[in-house]
Formats: structure tokens, C-alpha cells, sequence
């Protein structure tokens, strides 16, 4: 960690970098801007990996920080990794390269346009996963918005328009009320700075109705991005009308932003809120579960079914989050980047089924395993991890979600237990109504099976999705401390009396006022 | 004694410098022929550059001139550079515009400066009577600049509106002062603050001149429920035009508002704060919702302006030092974006400014990359979108409200949150804009002209400044809370 002094700066900002670089190409020459924008989003996975080389588990600390003055006082350039972060970034570096895969033959206007919109994102994805002001934190999220605005309405398909104000109108009404809690939380406590804010917070008690009220305005804005029931609304039309791309992006990250702003920021800031919150948020989570379960079933458009799914699923992120319990967090973590990985390969199918008949409706497909069957083989594969088969990836998650829940909450646990079997109704029958039986349309029969870069594409998923079914502990070690870290705050804001065992009260007042400590901010866990 | 003559020019210099181009362009003007014309437009420019390095002198001889009439502070220096480079902005903007629209003329240029004179007198001025001179050299050379295009109807109209209802305003102001005076025994800024906070109670004849005052500036900065006539204002001005009218004289009135609240009346704060709240309520409230519905980008924009002046008046109402630099950060801020929108709307006009509704917008995303970028750049920075100026300006005012939360409790953090609520009211006619320049099917048989080398210029410098503010705004901060400090408040 020492000898990479810049490492988080260079992983949030290469992305920007090629960006210049694709302007400085000409606009008619798309190969060479796919081919630039490839190597660098690859370029980028690669130095992000080296973020697990010198992570260290056993602490529950940030990592890698960086930490400059920006604008007077108040306003830092503050970054760090914990255990919570390390993976949402490597899973932002991850999925990049694979959208820019698969919209090399699909996107053929404005070819520039796309992939610069496409690496912004990705740098202002990463810098809200590492960002540790809650200043930069706030310009990192709404910078992810207009690439994203301009992703659905350019290039996306019918109703394109529609789908991207709405999405874009939402997600902006959450956050502005969440701008004003950010500059109410800075006016207690004179500081951007997380840990500064927590420390804050940590040496006073809000009155009840103010923690609530600002618990509300950070908890508004993310349940709408990610998105729990009933602020969902948004979630279907734009991920049924962006472009495969987008919607890889959207469902595999930028849903995260939300569950990982409530674990990073609404959870620990306002632990008693959110206890007091949990019952409810805890039935709004199962109320997701399964209706995004029930309406995806019913869906007779393919992409749209999968844009259900999250819904499904991250209600069940949500309710891990709200376990406060280790394990349900740590399988909700585990859960954001499963989810990511799967419904971002799910997205990627259907796009390539896309490419081939520019149809979503199921009823336009049927027995396509006879033409093409690797890429149906994949297909099934994809589902079965995205409905949580052991020994995949998808299992682990729900597994640690779902016993981690039980131990309090035997009720939620049950009825969440349900979104299993939910899961293989609506994808086994989805598979079944695409890919098996007799061809169903005549034109079908002579659609090519999967190409070389599909073949890739699908390749790296699937690897990845096994590897994290069998590896898991590999993951799931490096979360330990930090989530221990998170679970140790709201449990010492439910018995505040025996505050010996509670990390945080001892220095508190020596390490607001130095600089260093709030870059290393000590924290011996009990 | 001549020292202090000289001092006190030192103290006005920016302003004597704009007078002195004025009266050397009217001077000039017979003697350039019609096809000439646009000379005189570089010679007001160099005039209006020499101003804003003038400002500099001013700073350096900071102090009371003119027997206290006029306060050259950093208050008054900083809004004096922000003025001059809307001025500047806009004279760059014109030196085409007039070309195309066959109204290249002398006077017009004389007519900015003087305006622009008038506004560094409103921004400095610490007699009442000394800114109601100020308030009317910028209204009368402003009423003429706005029926500029001629043989525009509504230009005539717009000048002709403006003119009637200006004038009445500008007598609710003068009245105000008498009131103040009558109750006071004194029109001096400071003063009256002097007396008031002596007095202990406010005479209720000093309160009638405040609301009086309040009147005939909330006129001129266009706020709820005195706003009515800018939209048409507005859109009949020639586009130049209004992207200074926008922006110089609001500023300068809202400085004007600022040392007349803040410093005279600033005992008498609880009493204002209620009225402040409620036109900004009410000045953010009409301003979004009767954009939302506009199909002329011009006078979309403007409604825009008014809503913006909502967001400003946020700010003003937290009564504090904080609440005077956050006023300022978003003037200068608020110039820079919407000057360049202005022109930008400008150019795309097209001869006779036939081009303004959004349609004609479409597809300009591949037509003019660049022009779109800018032009989206301007409209997320209205917007109030992070890394751009308008983000930091909402940021500073929203953060120096809530900061007065202790003084004048949760009605101030209501208002933060219907501004909030209203910023994303007015994403919606922001974005509009933007899905016609990048979404819709760009109109076969229309191509706009290539982008005039002034007004590009003159684009370029607001769209650096929209972003510098956006990304590294601590050095105007600085400069805008060092400013607010200078300002004797209550």
C-alpha cells in the first residue's frame, strides 16, 4: 500500500484519460476507437487487479488512501478502498470491457459518442466507489448520470426517450434531497470528510427527529437507485430500452451504487435510524422479492423478464443489508457482485439474441437451442447461476443472505427463502420458451451460432461465475473486517451503555483535528 | 485638494473608463463610415477590457470616494469585475449579431457601456440617491438596447414594456428612499444602519421605504410577484441584448439589495427574511413551472433566469456573511452560464431570429459537436450539475441557508427544500433541450452557419469559466467570502 501512492487516482481517472484520447480520433474511424477503447478498459482491469495484490484483509481500515485539499477547508479529495469497495470496483472494471464488446457491431452511429459516454461512466462508477468526501462522493454519483442519459436516449431502442428522462428525473429527485442532507451533516460538523462525519457522529447524538430526517433524505436516494419497491418504477423502461451495453452497465454497477451508498453511508452514519427503520424497509424488501419475482414471470418481453430480476434480487441485497447481521451483510456484498456478474451476462444473451432477430419477444423465438446451441448452453448456464444453483456464484449470496436473516428475522427469511423457487420459474421457463422444443419461426432455423467475440464474451462470464461459486472465501475474507467494522457501529448504537467493547470512542477527539488520522484513522477492532 | 480627486477618480476608475469609451464611440460614430461600423463595436470592446483591468486599480485603492457616496470595497470590486465581463461577453456577442441583423450602429455600443457604467455605480454605491442614478443609467440605456432590432414588433413591444413598467419601478424606488430619508434623516447606507441601530425599533415609515425599495429592485432583478414582464422582455430583446440584460443589471441590483438589506435594514431582518422567503418561493415556483411548458428556447431561458433569481434569493435570505459570499459565488457563477446559453441562442437564432424554438434544435449534436457541447455544458451547469459552476452555486447557497438555521429555524430549511425540489423541476426543460440537440432526427434542408470568430471567443471564455468555477472555484470563493466580509453587516 505504501508503494502505490496513486493507484486509486490512476484506476478512477485511465478511463478519463482514454477518453481524450478516443476525441482526439477521427469520428468516422471506428475501428480503431473500439479497438482503443477496448485495450483501455482492459488496461484498466488489469492495473485494478493489482488493488488485490497489496489489499491487506485483515484490516478493517480504508486502503490505498489519498488525501488532498480541494476546494478551502471543508472539501477533500479523499480516497480510499475497504473490503466493501475493493470488489464493486473490480466488478465496474470487469464489465466494462465486456460492454465494449458487445456493442462492437451493434452500435454503428455516433460510434465515438458511445464509447466515450461508456468510459465516463466508468470513471465516475469507480469514483463513487471509492470516494471518501462526501463532496467528491455526490459529484461522482450525479456524474454518472447524463453518460448514462445520453446511452438510453441516443442509442437506445423504441421509447428510448421516455425511458431516459424518467430514469434520469428519478434518480435526480433522490439525489438532490440527499445534496441537502450531505450540506446539513457538513454544517454540524464542518467537515466533507466521511471519517470526520463519523467521528462526528459517533461523539454526539443527533436529535432523534433530525437523524431521521437526514437518514430518510441518504436512504431516499439510494432505495430509488437500487431500486427497492415501490420507487422501481423507472427500472424496467430503462433497461428494457437501452442498448445492450447500458443495460450491462446498469444492472451489473450502477444498481450497486445504491446498496453500496446504504452499507457505506445510511447504515453507518445513522445506525440507530436505520434500526429503527429496518422493519420497515426489511417488509419493502420482501414486498420486492416477490412481486419482481411474480411480475417477472409474466413478462412476454425477454429483457424486460431480466430487468424484473434485479428488482427481485436487490430487494434481497437489501434485506441482507438490513439483517445487520455479519454473514446476511457479507452475502449481501457477495450478493452486488453475483448479481452484477449474472443479470450483466443475462443482459448480454439476450443482447446477442437481439443482434441476431431485433426482438425481444419471447414468443418471436422457440426451440433455439437447434441453431444455436452453444450460445443457448450458455444461456442455461447464465440462468441457472442467476437463480442461485449450487455450486455457482448466485448460491453462495442468497445462502449467506438468507441464514444470515434467519437468526432474528425467522419470518423475513421464510418468505424471502420463496424468491428461490420464483427465480426458477420465470428463468427455467423463460429458457424453456426460447430454447427448446421445435423452431417456432421459420427464420430462425438459419441464425449463426455464437462468433468468435461472443464466444470471448461469454467465456470470461462464465468463468467468472464459476470461479466465484467455488472460491467464494477468497471473497468473502477480504469483506470480513469491514463488515464487521459496520455491524460493530450499529450494534454500539443499540447498547451505548457498555461503549468499553465499541470501536471509535476512544480517540475520537484527538483524531478529529490532525489531518493523519483522518487518513489512517485508527481503528483497533475489540 | 487634489490628492483626493485623484484618489477618488482611482476608486471609479472602471466606470470612468466605460463613460469615456461611451462618449469617444458617440464621438467617433459620424465620422465612420456605414460599412465601418463594426469598428466602433472593437473599439467599446477595448474599452470594456480596459475596464476589467481598471477594476484592478480600484482594488488597489479601496475606500470611500466622492464624500462617501460611492464605497469601493472588495464587495463593490468584486461584482464590478463580474458586470464588466458580462458586458464584455456581450459586446463580443453583438459585433456579428448587428452585422447580420443590418443594425450595426455606433450608439449601440455607447448605450452597453453607459449601461454597464450605471451597474458599476449600483454595485458600489453607498448613498441611495447616488444608486438610484446608477439604477437609471443602466435602465434607460438598457430600455433602448432592448428596441434595437427596429423593425422588430417585438422588440418595439418589448422596449416599449419594459420602458412603462421600468419607469414606474424605478419611482416605487425613488419613493422608497424619500420614505427611508423621511425616517431616517439620512439616505446613507450606513447611516441608516447607524440610526436604525440606535433607534432600537424600526419607525414603521422606514419599514414602508424598505418594501417600496424592495419593489422597484425586485422589478429589476425579476422576482415573484414582479416578474411578469420578463419573459417578453426578454424575447423581444435582441438576443445580445438579453444575455446582458440577464445578467449585468441583475447582478448590480442584487448588490444594490444586498447593502440596502444587509447593511441598512440588517436590524430589521426578521421583518424582510418573510418577505424574501415568499418571493422565493414564489420567484422559483413561476419560473420552473412556466418554463416547463415553453417551446422557444429563448424565452424558455428566460423563464429560466427567474427561476435562478428564485435560487439566489435562497441564499439571500440567510442574512449572514455566509449568505452574502453565496450570493456572490452564484452571481458570478450565474453570469458566466447563462451569458454563454444566451449566446449560444444567439448565433443558432439565425438572421432575424427566426430559429428559436426547439425543434430547430434538433440534430445539432452531429451537426455542431462543438456548439452542443457547449451548449449542454451551459444547460447542466443551469441545471445545477456537479464539475460545472451552477453545482457549486446552488452548493454555496443551499449550505449558507442552512447554516442560518439557527437563526431563523425550519422555515429556512423548507425553503432549501423546495429549491431542491424545484432544481429538479427544472432538470426536465433543461434535458428537454438537450434530447431535441442530441436525440431527435436533425431537420434535412437546414444547416446553421459556421460560428462567428468573436462570438466563439466569446462562448469559449464562459464555457472555461463555467467549468474553472465548477472544478477549482476556491480562489473565487476566496475572493467572494473576502468580499462579503468588506460588507458591513448588521
Amino acid at each position: 500500500m505504501a508503494g502505490q501512492p496513486l493507484l486509486l487516482t490512476v484506476i478512477t481517472f485511465l478511463p478519463l484519460l482514454s477518453v481524450l484520447a478516443l476525441l482526439l480520433l477521427r469520428s468516422d474511424d471506428h475501428v480503431w476507437i473500439r479497438r482503443i477503447a477496448l485495450a483501455a478498459s482492459l488496461a484498466e482491469f488489469a492495473v485494478s487487479l493489482l488493488l488485490l495484490r497489496g489489499f491487506d484483509s485483515s484490516n478493517a481500515a480504508y486502503q490505498f488512501t489519498e488525501y488532498h485539499h480541494w476546494i478551502g477547508e471543508a472539501i477533500h479529495y479523499h480516497l480510499g478502498v475497504d473490503g466493501i469497495s475493493l470488489f464493486l470496483v473490480l466488478l465496474t472494471t470487469f464489465l466494462t470491457p465486456l460492454a465494449i464488446l458487445c456493442s462492437w457491431e451493434s452500435i454503428h452511429e455516433n460510434v465515438k459518442g458511445f464509447f466515450v459516454s461508456l468510459l465516463v461512466i466508468e470513471t465516475a462508477m469507480i469514483g463513487v466507489f471509492v470516494s471518501l468526501d462526501l463532496f467528491l462522493f455526490f459529484v461522482f454519483w450525479e456524474l454518472t448520470l447524463i453518460p448514462m442519459y445520453f446511452m438510453i436516449g441516443i442509442w437506445g431502442h423504441e421509447h428510448r426517450i421516455y425511458a431516459a428522462v424518467k430514469f434520469i428525473l428519478y434518480t435526480m429527485f433522490g439525489s438532490i434531497l440527499m445534496l441537502v442532507a450531505i450540506l446539513w451533516l457538513y454544517n454540524l460538523s464542518g467537515t466533507f470528510d466521511l471519517d470526520g462525519i463519523q467521528q462526528y457522529l459517533a461523539a454526539t447524538t443527533l436529535p432523534h427527529l433530525t437523524e431521521l430526517l437526514l437518514f430518510g433524505a441518504f436512504f431516499l436516494a439510494f432505495a430509488i437507485k437500487v431500486p427497492l419497491f415501490p420507487l422501481h418504477t423507472w427500472l424496467p423502461d430503462a433497461h428494457t430500452e437501452a442498448p445492450t451495453a447500458g443495460s450491462v452497465i446498469l444492472a451489473g454497477v450502477m444498481l450497486k451504487l445504491g446498496t453500496y451508498g446504504i452499507l457505506r453511508f445510511c447504515v453507518p452514519l445513522f445506525p440507530s435510524a436505520a434500526e429503527q427503520m429496518a422493519p420497515l424497509i426489511g417488509v419493502l424488501a420482501i414486498i420486492g422479492i416477490v412481486y419482481g419475482a411474480l411480475v417477472a414471470t409474466v413478462q412476454t418481453d425477454l429483457k424486460r423478464l431480466v430487468a424484473y430480476t434485479s428488482v427481485s434480487h436487490l430487494g434481497l441485497v437489501v434485506l441482507g443489508i438490513f439483517a445487520f447481521q455479519p454473514t446476511a451483510i457479507q452475502g449481501a456484498i457477495y450478493q452486488m457482485l453475483n448479481h452484477g456478474v449474472s443479470t450483466g451476462a443475462l443482459f448480454l444473451t439476450v443482447g446477442m439474441l437481439y443482434d441476431r432477430r431485433h426482438t425481444h419477444d419471447i414468443k418471436q423465438f422457440g426451440g433455439l437451442a437447434t441453431p444455436m446451441p452453444v450460445l443457448m448452453s450458455f444461456f442455461l448456464f447464465v440462468a441457472l447461476s442467476s437463480l442461485a444453483l449450487p455450486p455457482l456464484n448466485g448460491f453462495i449470496g442468497e445462502f449467506l443472505i438468507l441464514i444470515g436473516t434467519f437468526l432474528d428475522h425467522h419470518v423475513w427469511a421464510s418468505i424471502a427463502a420463496s424468491a428461490a423457487v420464483l427465480s426458477a420459474i420465470y428463468l427455467l421457463w423463460a429458457y424453456q420458451r426460447v430454447a427448446l422444443g421445435e423452431v417456432t419461426v421459420e427464420r430462425n432455423r438459419t441464425l449463426p451460432d455464437a462468433s468468435k467475440r461472443e464466444w470471448i464474451i461469454l467465456l470470461a462470464v462464465s468463468l467468472a461465475i464459476l470461479f466465484m461459486g467455488i472460491a467464494s472465501p477468497l471473497f468473502t475474507r477480504r469483506m470480513e473486517a469491514s463488515v464487521g467494522n459496520v455491524v460493530a457501529r450499529v450494534n454500539a448504537s443499540l447498547n451505548l451503555p457498555q461503549s468499553a467493547s465499541i470501536p471509535y470512542s476512544g480517540n475520537k477527539t484527538a483524531s478529529r483535528d490532525t489531518s493523519s488520522a483522518m487518513v489512517h484513522p485508527a481503528r483497533e477492532r475489540p | 485638494m487634489l490628492g483626493g480627486q485623484l484618489l477618488n477618480l482611482h476608486r471609479v476608475a472602471p466606470e470612468l473608463l466605460l463613460c469615456m469609451t461611451g462618449i469617444v464611440v458617440m464621438i467617433v460614430d459620424p465620422f465612420v463610415g456605414p460599412t465601418r461600423k463594426r469598428r466602433l463595436g472593437w473599439l467599446a470592446l477595448i474599452g470594456a477590457l480596459l475596464a476589467l483591468l481598471s477594476v484592478h486599480i480600484a482594488y488597489d485603492f479601496r475606500g470611500l470616494a466622492y464624500d462617501n457616496l460611492i464605497s469601493t470595497d472588495m464587495f463593490s470590486v468584486f461584482l464590478h469585475a463580474v458586470v464588466i465581463l458580462a458586458a464584455t461577453l456581450a459586446i463580443l456577442g453583438s459585433l456579428d449579431y448587428l452585422e447580420q441583423e443590418h443594425i450595426q450602429r455606433g450608439e449601440y455600443y455607447a448605450l452597453v457601456l453607459f449601461a454597464t457604467a450605471g451597474m458599476g455605480i449600483l454595485a458600489g454605491a453607498n448613498e441611495l440617491v447616488t444608486a438610484f442614478i446608477g439604477l437609471e443609467m443602466s435602465s434607460i440605456s438598457t430600455y433602448v438596447l432592448v428596441g434595437f432590432r427596429r423593425r422588430s414588433a417585438t422588440s418595439n413591444e418589448a422596449s416599449m414594456k419594459y420602458f412603462l413598467l421600468g419607469s414606474f419601478a424605478t419611482a416605487f424606488f425613488l419613493y422608497g428612499i424619500a420614505m427611508v430619508y423621511g425616517a431616517t434623516g439620512t439616505t446613507y447606507v450606513d447611516k441608516v444602519q447607524v440610526m436604525l441601530e440606535g433607534s432600537g425599533t424600526i419607525p414603521a415609515l422606514a419599514m414602508l421605504g424598505l418594501g417600496l425599495m424592495f419593489v422597484g429592485l425586485g422589478f429589476k432583478v425579476v422576482i415573484a410577484p414582479f416578474q411578469v414582464y420578463g419573459p417578453d422582455v426578454y424575447q423581444g430583446a435582441p438576443t445580445p441584448v438579453t444575455a446582458l440584460l440577464s445578467s449585468g443589471p441583475k447582478v448590480a441590483t442584487f448588490a444594490l439589495m444586498l447593502r440596502v438589506f444587509y447593511v441598512a435594514f440588517g436590524t430589521a431582518s426578521e421583518f424582510w427574511f418573510w418577505a424574501v422567503w415568499v418571493s422565493a418561493v414564489l420567484t422559483m415556483f413561476i419560473g420552473n413551472l412556466a418554463a416547463l411548458v415553453q417551446t422557444n428556447v429563448k424565452r424558455m431561458l428566460a423563464y429560466s433566469s427567474i427561476a435562478h433569481a428564485g435560487y439566489i434569493l435562497v441564499a439571500f435570505a440567510a442574512s449572514t456573511t455566509l449568505g452574502v459570499a453565496a450570493v456572490l459565488f452564484y452571481l458570478a457563477a450565474y453570469v458566466l452560464m447563462k451569458v454563454g446559453a444566451f449566446l449560444i441562442v444567439t448565433h443558432l437564432g439565425q438572421q432575424g431570429e427566426t430559429r428559436l424554438e426547439l425543434r430547430d434544435y434538433a440534430g445539432l449534436g452531429s451537426k455542431e459537436p462543438v456548439l452542443a457541447a457547449c451548449f449542454s455544458l451551459f444547460l447542466l451547469s443551469l441545471l445545477g450539475l456537479p464539475a460545472t459552476a451552477g453545482f457549486l452555486g446552488k452548493f454555496f447557497a443551499f449550505q449558507s441557508a442552512l447554516d442560518s438555521h439557527s437563526v431563523h429555524g425550519t422555515a429556512i430549511v423548507w425553503l432549501v427544500v423546495i429549491a431542491a425540489i424545484n432544481s429538479v423541476i427544472g432538470a426536465y426543460y433543461y434535458l428537454r433541450v438537450m434530447i431535441s440537440m442530441y436525440f431527435s432526427e436533425p431537420a434535412q434542408d437546414y444547416a446553421p452557419s459556421s460560428v462567428a470568430p468573436a462570438l466563439g471567443v466569446a462562448i469559449f471564455v464562459a464555457a472555461v469559466g463555467t467549468l474553472y468555477l465548477g472544478l477549482l472555484p476556491a480562489q473565487v470563493l476566496e475572493l467572494a467570502r473576502t468580499a462579503a466580509d468588506s460588507l458591513p453587516v448588521h
